[in-house]
């Protein structure tokens, strides 16, 4: 039998805490900043794996986390935690202010101004208490179901990692001293299936599948999420190597969003500025093939990459990165467009410590008209990726190189599983070398891509 | 017992407390339940620029309840550490079991410790101007290397880990635990080409590490090196040949390829491409592999792991034999094996499971000198990025940063950074010469296992395998290779 406990004492309140963040911000003001910024993050999160069947883990928790970043002119430090004891609140703020006394002046620094400062508004339906409305024993329902799904839907399915179900919200708050306060909710649950395949030799294969979204009723079935996952897992079974060949690749939605985050990391304000990305210097010039359309929108309503205002209070909005292959934007916070001389693109992501990075909205590659299908019908001999493996790219020269696995196109069919081989090039080459993108866009992240063709990349294997 | 532990003191927790917590977690039944609290304070500072751009500070603080029911867990944590809030926390957890409730073991026991990181100042306690002077030295030295080096950044970050570990049992474990860590890397440009190099290092060391024993020059030089050498670097060759691997970080080759692979958890559920291979030939005779958290002042190193039981050292393959799994305490009760103090988990919000330290290949007899005199054309790899595992099917990469090709027994031109691949369960099978130089990393590795990050240590012998996949993109073969 499993419920969930209430709480026994009611959380503090919005007000509360928009309060705390706006106090902190002018004792920070009368410390001696001359700017400052408050977050602070609530969140509560719920998880469940059933494994052959049986609840393995039940996890539940709430947490809550604060960070102040101040401005002595033009030197800056940041603090964070997650005491909001009054002593532990008074360590912060004066770690905060004695620490920016060690930084250096650095002329671009500061947070955005006044004028720039606002939230979205209208419902941008983030946020469904609806999440945590199953009772306890539902939630481990929908885990069991995704495995069962899985176990059930062929013989050569013998093992699991399980079944899972995942919830969780969101609330931030942000304050600055040029009087902003902001604060925004958002949602997440998730079903997700891993099964084990394995074939008469003994050998096994993992994959997974999964579906994600802002509230309950957007979640695909969890039979659907067990049927396809297992699919994954069994034409994997008896995978083997080729040789090493130049052909066509073609990449999967889930793979194809990897290279597309490659991308942003190339288009990423900071390493432009600091010349270590291989997009460094190319605004306007043809990077992509004129196929490639590369948009970056935070203001999507419902989106996974959706928020009324970025990392430091700006609202958010639609930024044009690759229009037909050539470099339109960078995605910029305040302190990179500032070092390129550039207007800032709302992009700022915040975590509790340190300056503000970059981070998407939603971040996608605009899809084209074909089916994935047809894309795979042009290939003669060529291979279709499901899986990257490792970290080898390098942004700087934009190498790339990677353990893969995934299907042998012949004649265009998908034929054999093939595993242990490497895909690699570089990123310059590869997006020009973008030949087809499909019609299947779909949204599984803040991050998405269609199945894409790229030609001219080296397969390693025997 | 004479205790004064660090949430004693500032948390005003009794050993009564505990014993309520613990009884709560308790109250549905369950077999055993811990509680484990964590005060990490941390500092990170960064140079890019010659600019300190970013100081910053921070506490976190929590306490993580797991309740075990046979193969069930429940867990839940709190970052409000009221009593409150802990005994919610508690019979939240609590709700993992169904049965009568069960009473803790009355009185705690605690075990000598070991004191692998003595430091009598934890650097998050120093001056951070020295701290400040270190990164500032740090992007000098790598400035001065070269002129070709354009962009530097260092970065250093430190933290002060103070766990306590209670169990239903009697377990009753403290212990404080330094990370300290710096960071440099470069870029390189020259007229046509740019590139980059990194470099590190540290462990549970106090700040005097880095002003005595591995300087902020000695990591900026590395750094500056290897963005000098790729300036000239050519495509590397694809397909398979004969790889040497170099001494120390290398040994990320051991992580991948067969210590995942060996942690209980997935052999326990069978999922492991190593699952029943205990007592079978999985390497050639010239491996002998272990993990052991033991080491003075390594990155890898706990005096008693996450949940309070004491670490060790395990020999996971010894002449080529499968001895042994990583466990923590559910796999080994579950297996029926002995818990190796391998119980790990990233923070008090995390559950703990089986993960390694420091893991590494023991010497071998080779010289060094002789590995590379006896490849005719092959790829000697030194540096390496990070790798990536696939349990289940055994396939690993790892991606070398810096490596050569090997012509006619002399290592000659500098390569471009390419991913090698192999198949974990007979990767080791191929190794044909140990050398007698066994190196471990600087202490820069962190592990990521189903979410949770924890700091680990790597180290290995100068290497040969027989036969690797190497992802370069060379397609004309420069000198015979791709034959």
């Amino acid at each position: 039998m499993i419920s969930t406990v209430q709480q026994e004492s009611a959380p503090e309140t919005t007000t509360d805490l928009k309060q705390l963040a706006h106090d902190l911000v002018l004792r920070a003001m009368s410390g001696g900043a001359t700017a400052a910024e408050c977050v602070i993050r609530e969140g509560d999160e719920f998880s469940t794996l059933v494994r052959l069947g049986q609840v393995e883990t039940l996890k539940e928790a709430g947490s809550k986390s604060i960070g102040l970043r101040v401005f002595r002119g033009q030197r800056a430090a940041s603090t964070h935690s997650s005491d909001f004891s009054r002593e532990g609140l008074d360590r912060m703020l004066n770690s905060a202010l004695e620490l920016a006394k060690i930084t250096s002046e650095d002329p671009f620094g500061g947070i955005p101004e006044p004028s720039q400062l606002g939230s979205l508004s209208g419902d941008l339906d983030l946020y469904s208490p609806d999440v945590y409305s199953l009772p306890g024993e539902e939630r481990i329902s929908y885990a069991r179901r995704a495995e069962k799904a899985a176990l059930d839907s062929d013989p050569r399915i013998k093992n699991s990692e399980g079944g899972s179900f995942d919830a969780a919200t969101g609330h931030k708050i942000l304050a600055n001293s040029h009087g902003f306060i902001g604060e925004y909710q958002r949602s997440y649950c998730s079903v997700a299936a891993v099964p084990i395949a394995q074939d008469e030799k003994g050998a096994m294969q993992r994959d997974y599948w999964y579906s994600v979204a802002r509230n309950l009723d957007r979640l695909e079935s969890p039979e659907h999420i067990g049927k396809m996952a297992a699919q994954r897992a069994l034409r994997r079974l008896g995978a083997r190597k080729v040789k090493t060949q130049h052909v066509p690749v073609v990449l999967d939605p889930l793979v194809a969003t990897s290279i597309l985050q490659h991308l942003f990391e190339g288009v990423n304000g900071d390493s432009v500025y600091r010349g270590a990305s291989f997009l460094a210097g190319k605004l306007g010039q043809l990077i992509a093939a004129p196929n490639v359309t590369v948009i970056d929108d935070g203001t999507i309503v419902g989106g996974f990459g959706t928020s009324p205002f970025d990392g430091e209070g700006i609202p958010t909005r639609r930024t044009v990165v690759i229009e037909k292959g050539l470099l339109n934007s960078y995605l910029l916070n305040t302190y990179t467009a500032k070092k390129l001389g550039l207007q800032t693109t709302a992009n700022a992501s915040r975590g509790l410590a340190g300056t503000p990075g970059i981070g998407p909205g939603n971040y996608f590659l605009q899809q084209g008209a074909r089916t994935p299908p047809q894309l795979i019908g042009d290939v003669k001999e060529g291979l279709y990726v499901t899986e990257f493996l490792g970290m080898g790219v390098n942004l700087v020269t934009g190498d790339y190189s990677r353990g893969a696995s995934g299907l042998w196109i012949s004649g265009g069919e998908l034929t054999y599983p093939v595993e242990e081989i490497t895909v690699a090039g570089n990123l310059k080459d590869m997006f020009m070398n973008i030949s087809e993108i499909a019609n299947d866009l779909e949204f599984r992240g803040a991050v998405a891509s269609p199945t894409i063709r790229i030609d001219g990349l080296t397969v390693g294997g025997e | 017992m004479d205790r004064n532990p660090f949430f004693f003191q500032h948390y005003g927790l009794t050993e009564n407390d505990l014993e309520r917590y613990l009884a709560a977690a308790l109250s549905a039944g369950g077999d055993y339940a811990d509680l484990y609290f964590e005060y990490l304070s941390s500092t990170t500072l960064s140079v890019d620029e010659s600019m300190v751009k970013s100081a910053s500070q921070g506490i976190s603080a929590g306490c993580g309840i797991r309740v075990i029911s046979g193969e069930r867990t429940g867990y839940a944590y709190t970052d409000d550490l009221s009593p409150a809030r802990i005994l919610h926390a508690a019979k939240t957890a609590a709700l993992i079991a169904s049965g009568p409730a069960k009473t803790p073991s009355a009185g705690f026991q605690q075990k000598a410790a070991r004191s692998l990181y003595p430091v009598t100042l934890p650097s998050v306690d120093a001056e951070i101007t020295a701290k400040v002077e270190l990164v500032m030295r740090a992007d000098a030295a790598a400035r001065a290397y070269d002129p070709r080096i354009k962009e530097v950044r260092a970065n250093y970050g430190d933290e002060l880990r103070n766990i306590l570990v209670v169990g239903s049992e009697g377990t009753f474990a403290e212990d404080s635990q330094p990370l300290a860590r710096m960071n440099v890397s470069c870029i390189a440009r020259n007229e046509t080409n740019s590139a980059r190099g990194s470099s590190g290092g540290g462990g549970r060391v106090a700040l005097d590490f880095f002003f005595g024993e591995k300087t902020p020059e000695y990591f900026a030089k590395e750094s500056a090196r290897q963005a000098i050498l790729q300036l000239d670097a050519r495509e590397a060759p694809a397909g398979d040949m004969e790889v040497v691997l170099g001494p120390g970080w290398p040994g990320v080759l051991l992580h991948e390829a067969v210590g995942h692979g060996l942690e209980a958890d997935f052999n326990r559920k069978q999922t492991s491409a190593f699952a029943g291979l205990i007592g079978k030939k999985v390497a050639s005779e010239k491996c002998t592999v272990v993990d052991n958290g033991t080491m003075p002042w390594r990155r890898g190193s706990l005096n008693v792991d996450d949940e309070g039981h004491q670490t060790q050292e395990t020999v996971l393959i010894e002449k080529g034999i499968l001895k042994g799994y990583l466990s923590d305490k559910l796999s080994a009760k579950l297996m029926g094996m002995a818990d190796t103090g391998n119980g790990r988990r990233e923070s008090y919000e995390h559950i703990p499971m089986p993960r390694m330290t420091n893991t590494y290949m023991l010497a071998g007899e080779d010289d060094p000198e002789d590995i590379i005199r006896s490849v005719k054309r092959g790829v000697y790899a030194v540096n390496f990025g990070g790798g990536q595992v696939d349990i289940t099917n055994g396939k690993f990469v790892f991606s070398a940063s810096e490596a050569y090709l090997i012509e006619d027994g002399h290592v000659t031109a500098p390569i471009r950074g390419a991913t090698l691949i192999g198949n974990g369960p007979d990767a080791l099978t191929r190794v044909s010469m140990v050398g007698n130089d066994l190196k471990l990393d600087e202490g820069i590795g962190t592990c990521g296992k189903d979410g949770q990050a924890v700091p680990v240590g790597v180290g290995m012998p100068t290497t040969k395998l027989d036969r690797m996949t190497v992802g370069g993109t060379a397609r004309k073969d420069p000198g015979g290779f791709m034959q």
